[in-house]
């Protein structure tokens, strides 16, 4: 553990890309847990007689089409929305973890199941199925956050898979088992940790994904409800306006996706250059 | 052989049927009040139900859903009154104009650009392709599309409304692909191909710029994995061109991959062309489903979702093809 901190420290200050979205990462998780005690004005107060101000010293971002100050409501949906990509990939992770790892650990029809479970969420366009979802189970936060987390399930039910399959025959594993552990013991405590860390790098190129998706299925007006702050509602509540020339209503919000999902991406490409510094690019 | 990979395509469209059919029944409370709306009657409600089979075993009700579907038939809309498959048929032509357009134009900037960029490592073009792929895959969709039409439409004035189609003087081309450029130039019509083409290059562009990123990042991968191995090393020592050597040793085997890649850059397109129907009032399939998503009516909904999927499974069978084409070891190992 220290020499992987000592490491990182390395790469940090070796790799200026990934120390600058180690940094972004932290602003980003500073505004999602103080952002509602420091933003200047009330993220839903409207206030008609600011509405459409450009951005200007009083509201650095401007305002939207009811007053409401855009800089208070682009930080408060932070927490929202990085709320709902964390609990869909753990969601995801948690569930694609252990059904990849059941399928290459006990082979035979456990494999043969979720494998053709898996290749039925593959068969559908993802973003259309996530559509479809929540269009069966109810226009709910919740759903969206489910939708999210079952077409990301694939991409971890299939590292599982591979990572466990080919550590199933190792030396360590063998030894494990010599020493009286059970089958499920030696997936649970020496197979599945064994394979983190690539499936780690993976939840990290995951979280910018699942942004991504949450903010383009409460875009398209699913989930989040319009007064509260989140930046794909926010993008589409600009959108309007963009026509006519007000551009800083969905700029920002649009601008603050952007960061988080770059940020995610850089990291996760950080952390594939610590786990694995072969892949390096 | 395409007889061979059609019969490999199956499972995935079974997988298909039977997850939308799962679907329909994970509907809160009752499905057959659901297909009939919130302002059905009674009586309609239990003649959906009647149609639907959902008095009778989830087995059966299987056998009704199946039947329907090799009928075409996809229930009827209830914000059209129409049938969905004739809804669905009208629309889709706008949708798949300008999901290939947007395809094309990603595939003819991203090959020369990931070829360049593997020939010239750690030069301009290098640096260009690597932003353009970071950006690519970091930028929302819709984001991109709006930013687009703030320069070109308001600031520049060089594209013209975000409102469909056709801009408001030109009438549609007489109905034949119903896509709209070839119709236009079919009927003779350069002022509606121009008008059409005008409308259609913004929202090709954002999906282009979309699908360029997962193109280029494999092509510039794969070039480079292929140039530094002994078979062309081989064949540079042997004297052959430059040209030779790059396209008919290097970049025919660089292609495997990226044709692999194409299929889930498919999955993100057609997932895509919603956002961007979106944006600029693209009258496709995504903006009818998403209409019908708003006003809970769920039959288009579904039978949108069973199109997309179709659509999918059909061309990663178009691109297994492709593959053997390309690649002669698949033919010979099947």
């Amino acid at each position: 553990m220290k020499g992987l901190l000592v490491h990182g420290r390395y790469l940090l200050a070796d790799n200026r890309v990934t120390f600058a979205a180690f940094l972004l990462f932290l602003a980003f998780v500073a505004a999602a847990v103080l952002g509602p005690s420091l933003v200047p004005y009330d993220p839903l107060a409207s206030n008609t007689a600011e509405a459409l101000r450009p951005p200007s010293r009083a509201h650095w971002f401007g305002t939207d089409q009811l007053g409401r100050d855009l800089l208070s409501r682009v930080v408060v949906a932070t927490r929202l929305d990085l709320a709902i990509a964390l609990a869909a990939v753990a969601l995801a992770f948690s569930v694609g973890t252990c059904a990849g790892a059941a399928a290459g650990f006990y082979g035979g029809w456990t494999d043969r199941i979720v494998g053709r479970v898996i290749d039925t969420i593959m068969a559908f366009p993802l973003f259309v199925l996530a559509m479809g979802i929540v269009a069966a189970l109810g226009n709910t936060l919740a759903n969206i956050v489910y939708a999210t987390a079952i077409i990301n399930i694939p991409f971890y039910a299939r590292l599982a898979r591979s990572e466990v399959n080919v550590r199933r025959e190792m030396g360590f594993v063998e030894a494990a088992r010599l020493s009286g552990n059970g089958g499920a013991r030696v997936l649970a405590v020496h197979l599945v940790p064994n394979s983190l860390p690539p499936m780690m790098v993976q939840v990290s190129l995951n979280l910018g994904w699942a942004i991504l998706n949450a903010a383009g299925l409460s875009f398209i007006g699913l989930g989040v409800r319009p007064p509260t702050p989140e930046w794909g509602i926010m993008v589409a509540e600009g959108a309007a306006f963009i026509v006519s020339g007000e551009w800083w209503i969905a700029l920002f919000p649009g601008a603050a996706l952007m960061l988080a999902v770059f940020c995610f991406n850089l990291l996760g490409d950080g952390l594939r250059d610590l786990i694995d510094p072969r892949r390096r690019t | 052989m395409v007889g061979r990979r059609f019969a490999a395509a199956l499972p995935g469209l079974m997988g298909v049927v039977v997850g939308t059919f799962l679907l329909t029944r994970a509907l809160p409370g009752d499905p057959a009040a659901f297909f009939a709306g919130p302002s059905a009657s009674r009586q309609a409600i239990e003649e959906i139900r009647a149609r639907l089979g959902l008095d009778r075993s989830l087995v059966a009700q299987f056998g009704v859903y199946v039947r329907d579907l090799a009928r075409l038939d996809l229930g009827t809309s209830l914000s059209t009154g129409q049938p969905v498959t004739r809804d669905l048929l009208a629309r889709l032509p706008a949708s798949l104009e300008l999901t290939l357009s947007g395809l094309l134009l990603a595939v003819g900037v991203a090959l020369p650009l990931g070829v360049l960029a593997s020939t010239r490592p750690g030069s301009l073009v290098d640096h260009a392709c690597r932003v353009l792929t970071t950006a690519g895959v970091s930028l929302p969709i819709f984001f991109t599309g709006l930013v687009l039409v703030y320069v070109f439409y308001f600031l520049l004035g060089w594209a013209p409304a975000p409102l469909g189609r056709l801009d408001a003087f030109s009438s549609a081309p007489p109905p034949r692909s119903g896509f709209y450029l070839v119709d236009s130039l079919a009927a003779g019509d350069p002022a509606v191909f121009l008008a059409s083409l005008r409308q259609l290059i913004l929202p090709a562009v954002t999906l282009g710029l979309f699908a360029m990123a997962p193109i280029a990042r494999m092509t510039r991968g794969g070039m480079l994995g292929v140039l530094g191995s002994d078979f062309v090393r081989t064949a540079r020592a042997s004297g052959l061109s430059r040209g030779t050597v790059l396209f008919t040793y290097a970049f025919r085997n660089a292609m495997l991959p990226v044709i692999t890649t194409l299929g889930m850059v498919f999955s993100f397109l057609l997932g895509a062309n919603v956002l961007v129907e979106k944006v600029f009032a693209w009258p496709g399939v995504g903006s009818y489903a998403l209409e019908a998503l708003i006003a809970s009516d769920y039959a288009p909904v579904q039978g949108f979702v069973l199109t997309m999927a179709t659509l999918y499974v059909l061309l990663n069978l178009a691109i297994d093809v492709l593959y053997g084409i390309v690649d002669p070891r698949v033919r010979i190992e099947s």
